[in-house]
């Protein structure tokens, strides 16, 4: 309860806290959830030059993007139990180590793009415009969920950022860490959605 | 100190659990790169979905956390599963 007396007593409830952002990550699911849907119809309209169109996404960068944000979503997940074990530098080196693989992700999926856009392959381009029907919706599909997926990589970063700063002021602490648990399940989420973009997009050639 | 800490999952926990998803994926990529036709995308989704089980048990402790966020969390997925069926049952024999 807030009083006025002038001490001031920290008051975070864990569990609501906790329950809020699973909350906010039934809303994500359900963001994405609608792109998965209008995928399956339109896969299923079009499953012929949906795979086609999957046949010239590079597997192998998928694949290295899927290893990059499992090991980071292991490191986050580390991080807390340094927290809570009072590990500060070992827990500082695991979310910097989270960050640099998430970097590692967005170099790769730079790279992905641009030999895509060197190919005149972004929604709108008139070579997408002269393709079947059901390429043309697998081009927009594909560009519209790795980039929202690629936006929340970035939000992911700066959430880690902002815990990477704050274990190293003592704000986060073995007694306090429901920032970064919260962080960690957002970036968690981020893997999970990725692992069903993965098979979907790159794999089913 | 350490009762009052919920629960403290050791990192040897968490590099089995990595292991174990990268084997998956590697075994996803192995399998799609044979054409078992349609019997491809059920197998990825299959495996995908081993994968996320594991993840939200493991890495964000589903396992350890409340009957009512287990509960909730079903939930969402059989929801989400409901908007599928329902969607394609529309495409299918309107």
């Amino acid at each position: 309860m807030t009083t006025n007396h002038p001490v001031y007593t920290e008051h975070t409830d864990k569990e609501a806290g906790k329950l809020g952002m699973w909350i906010f990550l039934f809303t994500e699911m359900f963001l994405f959830g609608g792109l998965f849907l209008v995928y399956a119809v339109f896969r299923s309209l079009y499953s012929e030059d949906f795979h086609h169109a999957a046949d010239e996404l590079n597997t192998f960068i998928g694949t290295l993007n899927t290893v990059f944000l499992l090991t980071s979503s292991m490191t986050v997940a580390m991080s807390i139990t340094a927290v809570q074990k009072k590990e500060r530098s070992v827990a500082l080196i695991l979310v910097l180590t989270t960050l640099i693989l998430a970097s590692l992700f967005l170099v790769n999926k730079y790279y992905e793009w641009s030999h895509e856009f060197h190919y005149k392959i972004y929604p709108g381009s008139d070579v997408v415009r002269n393709m079947p029907r059901g390429e043309l919706l697998f081009i927009g599909l594909y560009f519209m969920m790795t980039g929202l997926h690629a936006l929340h990589v970035i939000i992911g970063m700066i959430l880690l950022l902002i815990c990477l700063v704050k274990i190293k002021t003592h704000q986060i602490s073995d007694e306090s860490h429901l920032l970064l648990d919260n962080a960690a399940l957002y970036w968690h989420l981020v893997d999970l959605i990725w692992i069903f973009l993965f098979p979907l997009l790159y794999l089913i050639t | 100190m350490n009762e009052t800490s919920p629960h403290i999952t050791g990192y040897i926990t968490y590099v089995i659990v990595l292991t174990f998803l990268l084997v998956m994926t590697f075994l996803s990529v192995a399998v799609t790169s044979y054409h078992l036709g349609s019997f491809t995308v059920a197998l990825a989704l299959i495996i995908a979905s081993i994968k996320v089980t594991v993840v939200l048990n493991y890495f964000m402790h589903l396992k350890s956390e409340s009957l009512f966020l287990k509960l909730c969390v079903s939930g969402v997925f059989l929801l989400f599963a409901l908007v599928i069926i329902i969607t394609f049952i529309d495409y299918l024999y309107r």
